[in-house]
């Protein structure tokens, strides 16, 4: 990438969009699901329910007071058998509700639309829709809708990027809920008083591209915008600047300089709940890799366990060694699959034993392509360096911080050095050497 | 006779710049606390920060600047008798014995006894598989055994066996940069004295050890119920020992069930102790030193 080129350094990884094609199947209920009371950042929801209770579909089962929070709706009908402490996908002890469902799939009474008209209205419909950041970050999203300078906010970036490989499930969201897409963008540009709309897609999804802006030809306040199809467009400040070329300033926020950035997920769900007053109770997960029989995309009740899918995937065809929550790049490796699918789960990816296997870590030979590589424009090599000298000084003037994980770095390292990973031990090590 | 010039004025800067320079020092320069330098000299110099300070340098200063002498002389402890007894005399306070201490490991969960819930790829140090879900333990307070206690450990005193982080008491001076390494804390520093040690720190409760660890604590209280001192008690479901309360009994040793409660043998010859050092009276010189 030359020094002149207006985009920031990216990787080209292969795609491996095999399901792209294959449309969404809804998968039937399972017998039991596990709903985490953590699956936002912030203080975990407190059950609403106790064991023996009946729930239906949409009751809030978990709410918490705590400001950076949503609540957490039954995804199905039946019975609570348990409220208990587990390990969560979040990797923290929180408690689990087991729901044993009775596949009747009743909706809760009085489950209408919500009444918006107003920005402080449409807040809390996003608030009781129990919308967290779906891409992955599970933030929530009525703190990241009504940041404290809305009113300089002048862009509204949906992210349709989709950059990791495998995926596919925020394709097929395009592709068969683009009307719920685009009114949802509206409304939010309507009650959020936002001039301007982006839908930023790469370029390898040209007919969810076509499609998108044949529907918004008469909205000239929204614009499709084709992006590149290389690894990480879909990372905030990435995308912010590949859209708008503004750049965030370290330790700024994206309202800080006018744009707030959405999952194509997330506006899809909120728009369900505007219309339907349905909340967020179901996810779209691609279930991929080269271990599954039958790679597809699937709409999964939240709480649906990681067997269950890839058993209605027709099961493994070679032995899994490796089991990836999310996409190859950044996705978390789970190592049992009794894990639950959560609001933030876009995919579940099976490997086997060849492709799972990590090369040996050789030393390195200072050739510098991490560095060229980064699209926060960092140094990997001497923050590895910075790393193993413990030097938390030195880190910190690197910009560790600034360091969102991608993986690029490790990606594209002939020596095969694990250095992403070494970023996250560094971010952490500043983070303990800021305590004392 | 024309190189007299050039060497009067070279001459003259020198003796000039000496001026300067015997001025400056005079009014400027910075006091050298001879106590600290000399504490500093007595300390061994290892910069293992046993002492709660940050390195020698820095517990040589605050001994130095400590007037009331709260700050006791006995904190070195990989320095021992010797060491405390020295400084002491520097700062003319009266000796205390260095209290020997050693490193104790709160976990048995060898391979033989449990076993690893995944097969972690990652970076091979403990941190870094703690910060993957729980670590790759089937329990979650197990041993991870990738060494971090072994690569601080400057005496080495530490080996891995078996998946099994195991310290040599002989060779441990009980500095507790292992201590401080460990994420699942699971060695503690404790008084030379110690014999009886509880070789578990699981917070499952007893039927989820019993299912992933063969030796586990199964908080079944026995050895609270047993131990005559009220030494011993059940916390997060595992025992732990108040050792200003234990008499190296071994009663709870002797019951519990499934010997996670470890004891050291009696040190061979009881009369071999370290005699104490025969207090030497600081000198009228070395208290008046500030």
């Amino acid at each position: 990438m030359s020094i002149f080129s207006k985009h920031l350094p990216a990787v080209h990884v292969e795609h491996h969009k095999y399901t792209a094609d294959s449309p969404t199947e809804k998968m039937p209920v399972p017998d039991k699901v596990y709903i985490s009371m953590a699956q936002h950042i912030g203080a975990p929801c407190q059950p609403k329910v106790a064991v023996g209770d009946l729930v239906k579909v949409g009751q809030v089962i978990g709410d918490t007071e705590a400001f950076v929070s949503a609540p957490i709706h039954s995804s199905v009908s039946g019975k609570v058998t348990a409220i208990e402490k587990n390990l969560t996908m979040s990797g923290i002890w929180d408690l689990i509700v087991t729901i044993a469902t009775d596949k009747k799939q009743e909706v809760l009474e009085g489950l209408a639309p919500p009444q918006v008209d107003d920005k402080d209205s449409f807040i809390k419909a996003v608030r009781a829709s129990g919308l967290v950041g779906l891409g992955g970050a599970a933030f929530p999203t009525h703190i990241k809708f009504n940041p404290k300078n809305l009113d300089e906010v002048d862009s509204f970036i949906i992210n349709g990027a989709e950059c990791e490989p495998y995926l596919t499930a925020d394709y097929r969201t395009m592709m068969e809920n683009s009307e719920l897409l685009v009114n949802g963008l509206k409304n939010i540009l309507k009650y959020l008083k936002i001039k301007r709309g982006i839908i930023g897609i790469e370029s390898n999804k040209a007919p969810a591209i076509n499609k998108l802006r044949a529907m918004v030809k008469d909205t000239p306040e929204i614009e499709v915008m084709e992006l590149k199809a290389v690894y990480p467009q879909g990372g905030e400040r990435v995308l912010i600047y590949e859209t708008t070329g503004r750049e965030i300033p370290i330790g700024k926020l994206p309202a800080d300089i006018g744009a707030i950035v959405s999952n194509i997920s997330s506006v899809v769900a909120l728009e369900t709940y505007i219309e339907t007053g349905m909340p967020l109770i179901a996810k779209k997960v691609t279930v991929a890799g080269n271990a599954i029989r039958t790679p597809k995309n699937i709409e999964a009740p939240i709480g649906t366990q990681v067997n269950q899918l890839i058993e209605f995937c027709g099961g493994y065809k070679r032995i899994p060694r490796k089991l990836i929550m999310g996409g190859p790049m950044m996705g978390a490796a789970i190592y049992d699959d009794g894990m639950t699918v959560n609001k933030n789960t876009s995919g579940i990816l099976a490997f086997d034993e060849e492709s799972a296997s990590v090369p040996k870590e050789t030393s390195c030979i200072n050739c510098g392509r991490c560095i060229r590589t980064c699209p926060m424009l960092l140094m990997p090599a001497l923050l590895a360096k910075a790393y193993e000298a413990k030097d938390v000084e030195q880190l910190q003037k690197l910009n560790v911080a600034l360091c969102m994980e991608c993986g690029c770095c490790s990606y594209v390292c002939p020596a095969k050095k694990q250095l992403s990973f070494t970023n996250k031990l560094g971010k952490r090590l500043v983070m303990e050497g800021g305590k004392k | 006779m024309s190189y007299i010039i050039p060497v009067g004025i070279v001459t003259g800067i020198g003796l000039l710049a000496g001026a300067i320079l015997t001025v400056a020092d005079k009014f400027m320069g910075v006091k050298m606390d001879e106590t600290a330098a000399k504490v500093l000299a007595a300390l061994p110099g290892a910069n293992c920060g046993a002492c709660g300070f940050a390195g020698c340098q820095d517990y040589a200063n605050t001994l130095a600047k400590d007037e009331e002498h709260v700050i006791k002389a006995n904190l070195c402890t990989p320095g021992g008798d010797s060491v405390a007894m020295e400084v002491s005399s520097i700062l003319g306070v009266e000796f205390e014995g260095a209290s020997s201490q050693f490193a104790i490991m709160k976990c048995s969960g060898s391979q033989d006894r449990t076993n690893y819930a995944m097969d972690y790829k990652g970076h091979q140090t403990c941190k870094a598989n703690k910060l993957f879900y729980r670590g790759r333990g089937a329990c979650e307070m197990a041993c991870l055994g990738f060494g971090d206690c072994v690569n601080v450990c400057e005496y080495g005193a530490i080996r891995i066996e078996n998946g099994l982080a195991v310290i040599n008491k002989n060779r441990c001076v009980g500095c507790g940069l292992c201590a401080k390494a460990c994420p699942n804390a699971l060695i503690e520093i404790v008084p030379e004295k110690t014999r009886v040690v509880v070789g578990c720190s699981s917070i499952d409760t007893g039927k989820d050890t019993r299912q992933i660890c063969s030796i586990g604590c199964i908080a079944c209280k026995l050895c609270e119920k047993t131990c005559k001192f009220d030494a011993i008690h059940v916390i997060d479901n595992h025992a732990v020992i108040d050792y200003t309360k234990c008499k190296n009994c071994t009663l709870c040793a002797k019951k519990c069930p499934t010997n996670v409660i470890h004891v050291f043998p009696k040190p061979v010859n009881a009369a071999k102790q370290k005699a104490k050092p025969v207090v030497a009276e600081p000198s009228q010189e070395e208290a008046s030193v500030q």
